[in-house]
């Protein structure tokens, strides 16, 4: 008897703490998540430097960098399995640990495949009792697809199966914070589609979500924002559209027979040509110095367009940017 | 509550292991305590002596089974993964600790049996007190457990826990002989928590149970155990 009062308690005292929190996001627009100075090296590789992040609640962000760019030590940091050599994590304006132990984050980490000797349902129900206000555990089944094989044994799945466990295990508890380490990793096309519908069913709901990829479509279609990573330090942060228009990548194209394809390389302003037969693709970092470079140069150019860089080049450029900036520091230091 | 259950149909469900575990104990005391059932070891019964440590033998191994559960969940990252849960570390300790209790008594009521169908005798206070006697001196084993769980990797890990009780076994006279009964060698036995289980039999069958340095001694084990199962915790769960 004394033992449910206490869980009512202990669940009026959470419901009132949440209450509390959405009127400080309402009110002062408080911040979810605040990364400030966050720093962790590994021997003499620097993993993350002083990252900064403010993340508002109900934001999808994407953290998008190549591997090893310190995507999974930054949500390690934010889940308080890791912890920094300098900065803070604030998670709801609690730290990691305290925000972990009153359920307000659920996670699916890189590594964690399903217990065994336990069914599908099993597993979610077991996650869901460890969270004070859990959700109902067919409704999970049924939100991640993982209904159709609820009954089934934890080692008898496959791949995309897993996955779907995984998202189960992280959502079970109803967390207002999902961080996802590469939620799709060695997943097929469909499986990774069918996984974001059932994740956009779930930020209606008003969750807060930070997923680490280095799947530059999945940045794009699912994040409200992208936090571009390199090395440990962010070199862009906004919407896709926005990085896009950050990184000034612009391409060129035109018709022009019988062109030295290096004639074209060293323009001011482009950063690297093609030539299709006739057809030339100019890739630019400033697109109005390339495009009067290359009319004065060769008049006889034809059929001219001038278009936006896709995210890709965006990503390439801001991380290349970033490469060259870095080791030109390094150089300097010497 | 949901979690302890689920810890014990984890423990339940892996058949073989669990059959084994019930089994062999009883294999081993049914072979060799036949056909002694009216000789004397120890000063008692060696049917008696025997079905204790028997007794000892299968509880130690049902004691020790979290380490491979603990083990095999480090293995697939789920560990991590419960770390990021609201779930507190001492829940899931207290849990895989009734775990192991559960799987060992069913093995000690099954060596009782074999123990009083071969003419063993005790009082119902007796055998209460023998429970408690084994279930105390177990304490260690279970923490010896969680400590290669969290330190060994899950492939060399049935060899480490097999070796480990085997070894403590030995030592502890389990498998019906002594490697000394005087002299500097028996001091160290006597040192160690498997001798005193093995010894239960004779302390409950005698009257007045264990003396005081049984109790010391299980108390040392426990208390220098306990912070290194602590340590390989932390160490398991904050590597990346």
């Amino acid at each position: 008897m004394s033992l449910a009062s206490g869980d009512w308690r202990h669940y009026k005292a959470n419901a009132a703490a949440r209450d509390a929190r959405f009127m400080t996001a309402a009110t002062d627009i408080g911040p979810g998540i605040v990364l400030s100075g966050l720093t962790k090296s590994y021997g003499p590789v620097r993993a993350v430097r002083c990252l900064d992040l403010v993340i508002a609640p109900g934001e999808t962000v994407a953290l998008l960098g190549p591997n090893g760019a310190g995507k999974t030590t930054t949500i390690d940091m934010m889940l308080g399995l890791t912890r920094p050599d300098e900065g803070t994590v604030s998670i709801f304006g609690a730290p990691p640990a305290t925000a972990v132990r009153d359920g307000y984050v659920g996670a699916m980490l890189q590594t964690g495949s399903p217990l065994e000797h336990l069914k599908v349902r099993e597993i979610v129900r077991m996650m869901a009792s460890y969270y004070p206000h859990p959700l109902a555990v067919e409704e999970v089944l049924r939100v991640t697809g993982a209904a159709g094989f609820a009954g089934r044994w934890t080692t008898k799945l496959s791949g995309g199966q897993a996955q779907r466990v995984r998202f189960a295990a992280a959502l079970a508890g109803d967390p207002d914070l999902l961080l996802l380490d590469e939620p799709t990793a060695g997943i097929d096309v469909e499986g990774r589609r069918d996984f974001w519908q059932a994740m956009r069913a779930v930020t209606e709901r008003g969750k807060t979500v930070v997923f680490a990829t280095h799947y530059l479509e999945e940045a794009d279609a699912y994040a409200d924002r992208i936090v571009l990573i390199a090395r440990g330090e962010i070199v862009a942060d906004g919407p896709a559209s926005q990085i896009k228009a950050q990184a000034r990548v612009r391409t060129i194209r035109a018709t022009l027979p019988g062109v030295d394809v290096n004639a074209l390389r060293v323009l001011p302003g482009v950063r690297s040509a093609q030539r299709h037969g006739d057809a030339i693709v100019l890739t630019c970092t400033d697109a109005d110095a390339a495009l009067f470079a290359l009319l004065a140069a060769f008049p006889s150019a034809r059929d001219m367009e001038v278009t936006g860089g896709s995210l890709e080049e965006a990503f390439l450029e801001l991380t290349a940017a970033d490469a060259d900036a870095s080791r030109q520091t390094t150089r300097a230091a010497r | 509550m949901t979690h302890f259950r689920y810890e014990i149909l984890r423990t339940l469900r892996n058949r073989i292991f669990y059959a084994i575990t019930l089994a062999l104990p009883l294999v081993l005391y049914y072979s060799v305590a036949s056909g002694q059932r009216h000789d004397n070891f120890d000063g008692v019964s060696f049917p008696l002596y025997f079905m204790t440590a028997m007794a000892v033998y299968g509880a130690m191994y049902a004691v020790v089974a979290p380490g491979s559960r603990i083990a095999r969940d480090r293995s697939r990252g789920w560990i991590r993964q419960l770390r990021i849960t609201p779930l507190r570390a001492r829940t899931d300790f207290t849990a895989k600790v009734a775990a192991a209790y559960m799987l060992a008594l069913p093995t000690l009521a099954l060596l009782y049996l074999a123990g009083a169908s071969l003419g063993v005798r005790l009082g119902a206070a007796q055998w209460l007190e023998l429970t408690g006697l084994l279930v105390a001196g177990l304490v260690p084993f279970v923490v010896m457990g969680f400590i290669l769980g969290y330190l060994v990797p899950v492939d060399a890990l049935a060899a480490a826990l097999g070796g480990v009780v085997v070894l403590f076994a030995l030592l502890g006279g389990v498998f019906g002989f002594q490697l000394a009964t005087s002299g500097p060698l028996f001091d160290v036995l006597k040192d160690l928590p498997s001798y005193w289980l093995v010894q239960a039999g004779k302390a409950t069958f005698g009257g007045g149970g264990w003396p005081l340095q049984a109790w010391i001694v299980i108390a040392v084990w426990t208390a220098v155990l306990i912070p290194a199962a602590a340590l390989t915790y932390r160490r398991a769960t904050s590597q990346a």
